[in-house]
């Protein structure tokens, strides 16, 4: 027994590995742990090594590492606290997921690796490693939080008391608040992985939890800002790694759609990087011929989405010679002909979806359902009440 | 199984031989499939990002539609970004009645209508092929296992993120099928690096850096891992990963030269399809080598 089992099992700490297990009634089972160690001051090479653990199959892969670290070597490096998924700390990939480590079910992660592989826990990506499963959160996560502002930046004198706020605008914001800065989506972001610079999730949702608030003053400059950066609004290449990994459902990714739509419906901001031209080229191209029409995306995109406005800009024309080279492999591969690059069918009905188009876009306002808000089983629930009353 | 089939742009665009090569798969697996040719473009999550009311009603168009269909048992689909698109809309569109009324409101005028019922489903060709067809069933079909072929699968993102919205409750293997399927088609997975990441296609207009250095560390990992061609479920992951490679090639500062195949391309070979019936002529990076050893295969 450890001696942080002995002091535990002093004063009955249900945290306890053991003492949790006898607590359920389940019996402890045994899994293989592969942990990432690493220490760069020592100047040796990173390796991999194998821990035995006994636990009952509903602990964490964290109480998994602390058991290591009590039973078998105190020297492993993890940064943990409250072991419940509140202060964000132990943040790890573990099967090569990225997860915080308190959330993860042991028996789930050792599934996942399958019948006889050992849970592979590594630290996170994204982030340069200080000792084995502990990243420089400082140096890369922090570092972009500062980058968007996160602070309100009210107009104006401070009212007298507080400032009243209506209850929508607070309920849009809700879910980018229910961040715990546990950079889970840092270490996940493939757009991250071959571009350092980019702001990346967490601080775009974040940069969205500001200018969701009617407070702030500065909602344009914000969203000016963020779209001209060539590492920001735009560089989030809509993977869904952020959302997927993220254990408190803030769907980073949903807020950098949030951000884009706010800034090119809601201000018009034509940015350098073509987001405003690619999201008007697909809607101008879906309104008139209700499927894509590749051959003209590309120079609509390059145009503000028309193949006029915008098309003589020194940037658009650079962008069109640089995808030349790709358009004549289109043709000669016999993908493209010219008559597709150039003709392309309506849709029998057409009008109709033209229709949508023309309604959805005269309403004052966008009508949005909040999954966040509404939960995903809210339809089921609602089943089964209107089952029980004898409605179905 | 009768299918109401729904192809997407790309595959009758840019990538045609992914639209012909599915059609010649069809009657070998006896799926008989009613193109849904008035049905719209998915917004591949474009149109979601510039008005959600919009994304849903053109997506309700196409379930609508789809149920039409007399006796289908579902939708099919071959590409992973209508799939991500339209199961994100599906996802709101199931979550709240209320919601629903107002987008079916939207297209009352055209007589049409999204019911949400438990058992219809919307599945993209791979899912299908496991969860309806069954691997043990094709395995049967297979007069040409594609045995020596070392295939690294590229599922792309919208195909397997988020797992919450795309069914992994139920069918919690999705994000396998890929390596399944390339297994049972007598072929050798290869294991690598990239197969579940993002391909970059939807920022190569807004960042060409960020994009193609994406696609090209992909497709060098593949190759490093011995990978003879790789295959996707996915349209617009084979723009990028084929179309662009040239190009993404400069941007990792290496030769690639990997061929990429779509999904059914690779079935059909194993089905009996000559690789030029299954438009592999039809590809930027040239697909000789697999030609080659598929010929030889044939020979044996």
């Amino acid at each position: 027994m450890g001696i942080l089992d002995k002091l535990r099992s002093k004063d009955s700490d249900p945290g306890a590995p053991e003492g949790q297990a006898q607590q359920s009634g389940k019996t402890a089972e045994s899994y293989t742990l592969k942990i990432r160690r690493y220490d760069p001051e020592s100047g040796e090479a990173a390796r991999y090594e194998d821990h035995e653990v006994e636990l009952s199959p509903e602990r964490s892969v964290l109480d998994g590492i602390l058991y290591a670290k009590d039973h078998a070597d105190a020297s492993i490096a993890i940064r943990c606290s409250c072991r419940a998924a509140i202060c964000g700390s132990c943040g790890v990939r573990i099967n090569g997921k990225t997860a915080l480590a308190c959330n993860t079910r042991i028996s789930d992660a050792a599934a996942k690796a399958g019948a006889g592989e050992p849970i592979v826990v590594e630290p996170m990506n994204n982030m340069p490693v200080i000792k084995d499963l502990i990243v420089d959160m400082d140096a890369v996560h922090w570092k972009k939080i500062q980058r968007v502002v996160p602070w309100l930046l009210p107009d104006g004198e401070a009212p007298e008391r507080e400032y009243i706020v209506p209850a929508e605008a607070m309920i849009d914001v809700t879910q980018s608040m229910a961040c715990i800065q546990c950079g889970v989506c840092v270490g996940a972001c493939l757009a991250l992985e071959v571009d350092e610079e980019f702001i990346g999730p967490a601080a775009l949702a974040k940069a969205y939890r500001f200018v969701g608030d009617p407070r702030d003053g500065q909602t344009e400059e914000r969203l000016q800002d963020l779209a001209e950066d060539p590492h920001g609004l735009y560089d989030c290449t809509h993977c869904f790694a952020c959302v997927e990994a993220c254990p408190k459902d803030v769907a980073p990714m949903d807020q950098i759609m949030r951000l884009r739509r706010r800034a090119t419906g809601d201000y018009g901001i034509k940015d350098k990087n073509n987001g405003y031209g690619h999201e008007h080229a697909f809607v101008n191209i879906l309104e008139r011929w209700g499927t894509l029409h590749e051959a003209q995306l590309l120079p609509r995109t390059f145009g503000d989405g028309s193949l006029i406005r915008g098309q003589t800009e020194p940037g658009a024309v650079k962008q069109l010679i640089e995808s030349l080279p790709t358009a004549a492999r289109g043709l000669k591969s016999g993908k493209v002909s010219p008559r597709k690059a150039l003709l392309h069918p309506k849709l029998p009905d057409q009008k109709s979806v033209r229709r949508i188009f023309r309604e959805i876009h005269a309403r004052d306002e966008r009508l949005e359902l909040n999954m966040y808000i509404v939960g995903e089983n809210s339809a089921e629930e609602e089943g089964a009440q209107a089952e029980a009353s004898g409605e179905v | 199984m009768k299918l109401a089939y729904w192809p997407g742009c790309v595959s009758r665009g840019f990538t045609p031989e992914l639209h012909g090569s599915m059609e010649l798969v069809a009657p070998k697996l006896d799926l008989e499939l009613v193109e849904l040719d008035r049905a719209n473009c998915s917004g591949a999550g474009v149109i979601a990002e510039h008005n959600q009311e919009l994304a849903d009603t053109l997506n309700a168009r196409t379930f609508a539609l789809a149920q039409g269909v007399d006796g289908a048992f579902g939708m099919m689909n071959i590409c992973s970004t209508c799939q991500g698109a339209q199961s994100e809309c599906q996802e709101r569109l199931d979550a709240d009645p209320e919601y629903r009324a107002q987008i079916n409101a939207n297209l009352r005028a055209d007589g049409l209508s999204y019911d949400r019922t438990g058992d219809w489903w919307n599945k993209n060709f791979l899912w299908l092929l496991v969860e309806e067809i069954g691997l043990d069933k094709l395995r049967e079909r297979i007069v040409r296992p594609l045995e020596g072929l070392r295939i690294a699968p590229f599922y792309g993102c919208y195909i397997v993120r988020p797992t919450k919205r795309l069914g992994f409750d139920k069918h919690p293997e999705r994000d396998q099928y890929l390596d399944q399927l390339i297994d049972v088609l007598g072929a050798e997975p290869v294991q690598y690096a990239g197969s579940h990441k993002c391909c970059g296609f939807p920022l190569i207009t807004m960042n060409r850096t960020t994009s193609l250095r994406q696609a090209g560390r992909h497709l060098a990992d593949a190759i490093d891992a011995g990978a003879d061609c790789l295959v996707t479920p996915c349209p617009l992951c084979h723009l990028n990963l084929d179309m662009q490679q040239p190009e993404a090639s400069k941007y990792v500062e290496r030769d690639l030269d990997v061929p990429v195949l779509h999904l059914p391309q690779v079935v059909g070979l194993a089905l009996g399809l000559e690789p030029k019936e299954l438009g592999m002529n039809k590809h930027v990076v040239k697909t000789k080598d697999v030609q080659r050893k598929v010929a030889q295969l044939a020979a044996a």
